[in-house]
């Protein structure tokens, strides 16, 4: 494996970043889509060359962007998410009930093996999968009319669908998580939904355990193991042995389980990375010291890792989707900060260095690790 | 059809690669009016990137940023269906789409 390539959604813009596999120097290009807000931009595992952008902006709603050419060039496809049929409402921050509605896209998670196959997980939370290149976009319906839907109600950001995981084993064999609804998985491709919540506990919730309402904020697993499942919650850090039939706390020795970013090792399922965040009402590092925290034990245990990353005056945020892993020997890990500033690491967490100092407020980042 | 002359903001003209002014074939109605949907229809069909930009993708109302002017007038209260005036009609003055100032 010769290289990787980091792509980045920024607030103001996407920059794709290169390197060789030493990871010492990257090119950076961009902005694409300068001023657009972009919430997330991946890249196909099976054509690495085939990238997809999200950008939205207030004024003029939400494009979708494709490249055919690492991100050299990039060609507008179908923006259009229409939910099927009857849209039916859920609940508003006041309790009210409110119509279904397309704010915008939060994340593009592309097919395993097909290039053209990309799914998109939106706000008011739904699930879209195109399978035409961005052609059209068909909803996966029976996500959105879960019996619990119309109870479910959004969190801070909005009620968004951010994270799809694919079973590489059996892409059948789905989880999405959304805030705050929290996590359903499907066995069948998308096209029917059960909710895995079972051990969760929220004390907003009037029912702290409650069956769904949870404010999840991302999953992630290793590629070897989809039955092993982390999550880092509104607060709290969970882990299911079982496919997300229930879950166990691993905050452990955490300075605070409230965090968004959540990842597994490339190479080593039980090495999790988080970034822990002070409270929901205080988005930054727990005294001003940006400190990513390891376990080698898939949780409980936690090794804060700092060399490298600023120990005082520090008080950015980290956002759900803007950590990531390459799958080099040793595994490269990623992060984009609300400062701006884009850290790696090419030594599993050891030591890190900013590539990007000045970059607008960070939304994702992504790693494809290239031939 | 008749050609209707359109201002959008910079965002959009460098999204569709429009340098300048656009000017598009309108459908007329059948009272030989043009209306304010008839020309972002036909700014769909001519630039299919601005499909949905302008409008709300579920209820196809105005984005609540984005203001309508003409003949020095703000449109932007009337319905999309109501004509637009007849000096844009006959290309004499383009539509003008405004981003909305917000934002601080």
């Amino acid at each position: 494996m010769s290289g990787v390539r980091v792509l980045v959604g920024t607030r103001k813009g996407a920059f794709v970043l290169t390197a060789d596999g030493t990871r010492d120097d990257f090119s950076v290009e961009g902005p694409f889509f300068p001023g657009w807000e972009v919430y997330h931009l991946n890249g196909s595992p099976a054509d690495p060359d085939r990238l997809w952008a999200a950008p939205s902006r207030g004024w003029f709603g939400q494009l979708v962007q494709r490249s055919d050419d690492g991100g050299k060039s990039w060609q507008p496809v179908s923006n259009e998410f229409a939910y099927e049929g009857e849209t039916g409402t859920h609940q508003h921050y006041d309790g009210t009930s409110k119509p279904w509605s397309f704010l915008r896209t939060w994340h593009l998670e592309p097919s395993l093996d097909d290039p053209d196959t990309v799914w998109a997980g939106v706000e008011d939370a739904g699930l879209f999968r195109s399978s035409d290149g961005g052609t059209s976009w068909q909803e996966l319906p029976g996500l959105r009319r879960h019996e619990t839907a119309p109870s479910w109600a959004p969190g801070a950001g909005g009620m968004c669908l951010h994270t799809i995981l694919i079973d590489p084993t059996d892409p059948a064999r789905m989880h999405v998580a959304i805030s705050a609804a929290g996590v359903l998985r499907s066995g069948d491709g998308g096209e029917s939904w059960s909710l895995a919540n079972r051990g969760l506990r929220s004390e907003f919730l009037p029912v702290p355990d409650a069956d769904a309402g949870h404010c999840v904020h991302r999953l992630a697993a290793h590629r070897d193991r989809p039955e092993v499942l982390y999550m880092q919650k509104h607060w709290d850090v969970m882990r299911s042995d079982d496919g997300g039939g229930s879950w166990t706390e691993v905050s452990g020795d955490l300075p605070t389980d409230f965090g968004f970013a959540i990842d597994v090792h490339a190479h080593e399922p039980e090495t999790v990375y988080v970034v822990p965040i002070t409270s929901d009402s205080e988005h930054f590092p727990p005294g001003g010291q940006l400190r990513v925290y390891r376990s080698r034990s898939g949780g409980n245990e936690w090794q804060p890792l700092t060399e490298g990353l600023p120990q005082r005056h520090c008080y950015v945020n980290v956002l759900r989707d803007a950590m990531a892993v390459d799958l080099l020997e040793p595994c490269g890990v990623y992060f984009g900060t609300t400062g701006g500033q884009l850290y790696a690491s090419p030594d599993s967490g050891d030591s890190w260095r900013a590539i990007c100092h000045d970059l607008p407020a960070v939304m994702s980042v992504e790693v494809q690790t290239l031939p | 059809m008749t050609p209707v002359r359109v201002v959008l903001p910079a965002t959009l003209r460098s999204l569709a690669g429009i340098s300048g002014e656009a000017v598009i074939d309108v459908d007329v109605d059948g009272d030989g009016e043009v209306t304010t949907a008839a020309v972002l229809d036909a700014l769909d069909r001519c630039y299919p990137v601005l499909r949905w930009t302008l409008r709300e993708q579920q209820s196809g109302s105005r984005r609540p940023f984005i203001r309508f002017f003409a003949c020095q007038e703000d449109l932007s209260l009337e319905l999309l269906d109501a004509p637009l005036p007849a000096a844009v009609a006959a290309g004499r003055e383009p539509l003008v789409v405004i981003g909305a100032i917000a934002g601080g």
